[in-house]
């Protein structure tokens, strides 16, 4: 599954998905990130008869994640994106 | 308190019903699904995975009171006793404190579930259209989520943002489909969704001697515009089906499809049960594989 988290306003939209598929719950992306956008969950709350631990953006941070990721983000020049490096099953990706 | 109520337009039908063709006494499981949104509440009965009994209303101050009111709405269309339900799943923004519920499912999973089984299998994309959000979800064959996309972020564009604008306006919410039609020409669609935006430009709109159906028109395009935005981010894979209490609102939808450029499928059954009939068909499964509850 591809669950995309975050939102779209008139500046732009600012999603991250996270490819359910791919991801295997390991939880690195969770202590990569210095905002602590992820956490990873006994079971995905929306495939409810799968039981694996999977990870998805936390509740609080899906309203505001385009503030949460801008130092990961400057004006100029992407760095790679340290959820992104850390996920070896290449599982996430961002819209923005 | 005495005096005249005030009428207040944003007020649509609460519903119950019972389905004639279906005796609860034959079934081997009774499984329930309660949505407690954040406009409105259903309570879906089902025997053995097919819908008995169903009751819809308004969400109240709180979502436990909610979830036992709407499930009493529904229980009042039937003969059979509450307690004898053998598994109930919660969902929707207050699923996580619907009382007699055994565990919680998230709208996403349960409105693909539900939209399978009153739409058919056929649909691979749901758009729903909440109280307060907006939520774009792609299904498989069997109703399992494949890929989704949720707007929760303001309640432009939504459920909640319609009923502020029908009350401001003084129109009834179930008649905002047909006025939105009765003008001479389509306006452009009004600058903005945002609930606090829209209020003051409708007003400036009926100052400037735009009539109701006009300013309705362009505001149901700004809303068909705001959420196929949110459809498109995802892309839409056919069938398409429209779940939610919006889906009944032609004003929007009539507005939506050509952008979309899709025919979106039809269903006898009211679209705003949607979730719950999900979530009592994840109870159905569940006691099916022995996880339902200890006896
Ligand atoms: S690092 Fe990747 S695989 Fe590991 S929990 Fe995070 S998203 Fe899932
Ligand atoms: S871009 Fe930075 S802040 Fe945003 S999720 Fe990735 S690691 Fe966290």
């Amino acid at each position: 599954m591809l669950a995309s988290y975050g939102y779209g306003d008139g500046s732009g939209d600012y999603f991250i998905t996270i490819d359910t598929d791919k991801c295997d719950g390991c939880g690195e992306c969770v202590s990569a990130c210095p905002a602590h956008v992820f956490v990873v969950v006994d079971e995905d709350p929306n495939d409810p008869l799968r039981e694996e631990p999977v990870a998805m953006v936390a509740a609080g941070k899906r309203k505001k994640i385009k503030y949460e990721c801008g130092p990961c983000k400057p004006a100029s020049g992407r760095p790679t994106l340290p959820c992104v490096e850390a996920c070896k099953a290449e599982a996430i990706s961002h819209s923005w | 308190m005495g005096g005249e109520e005030k009428r207040e337009f944003w007020r649509w039908t609460e519903s119950n019903w019972r389905n004639p063709d279906i005796d609860w006494k034959n079934a081997r499981y009774i499984t329930v699904g309660i949505d407690v949104g954040s406009v409105s509440s259903q309570a879906v009965i089902m025997a053995d995975g097919q819908i008995f009994a169903y009751g819809s209303m308004r969400t109240g101050s709180d979502s436990p009171n909610s979830a036992r009111n709407a499930l009493a709405f529904a229980l009042e269309a039937t003969d059979m006793p509450g307690d004898r339900m053998d598994y109930c799943v919660g969902t929707g923004y207050g699923r996580v404190n619907v009382p007699m519920a055994d565990r919680s499912i998230t709208e996403i999973a349960c409105h693909a579930r539900g939209a399978n089984f009153i739409y058919g299998p056929q649909v691979r994309t749901v758009l729903d259209v909440g109280g307060q959000d907006i939520k774009a979800i792609q299904c498989d064959e069997k109703g399992k989520v494949t890929n989704f996309l949720m707007n929760d972020k303001c309640a432009a564009g939504t459920g909640r943002g319609m009923e502020v604008f029908a009350d401001l306006l003084g129109v009834s919410i179930n008649e905002v489909g047909d006025r939105s039609f009765q003008v001479d020409e389509e306006p452009e669609a009004v600058a903005s969704t945002c609930v606090v935006y829209a209020k003051s430009e409708a007003t400036g709109l009926l100052r400037r001697g735009w009539s109701r159906e006009r300013v309705l028109a362009a505001y149901c395009r700004a809303m068909a515009e705001r959420i196929y935005s949110i459809v498109r981010r995802m892309g839409v894979i056919p069938e398409f089906a429209v779940t939610g209490g919006m889906a009944k609102n032609r004003g929007v939808m009539e507005r939506l499809m050509p952008l979309i450029g899709l025919k979106r499928m039809e269903t006898e059954w009211d679209t705003q049960i949607a979730g719950a009939v999900g979530a009592a068909l994840f109870g159905y499964a569940l006691c099916q594989k022995g996880k339902g509850r200890e006896k």
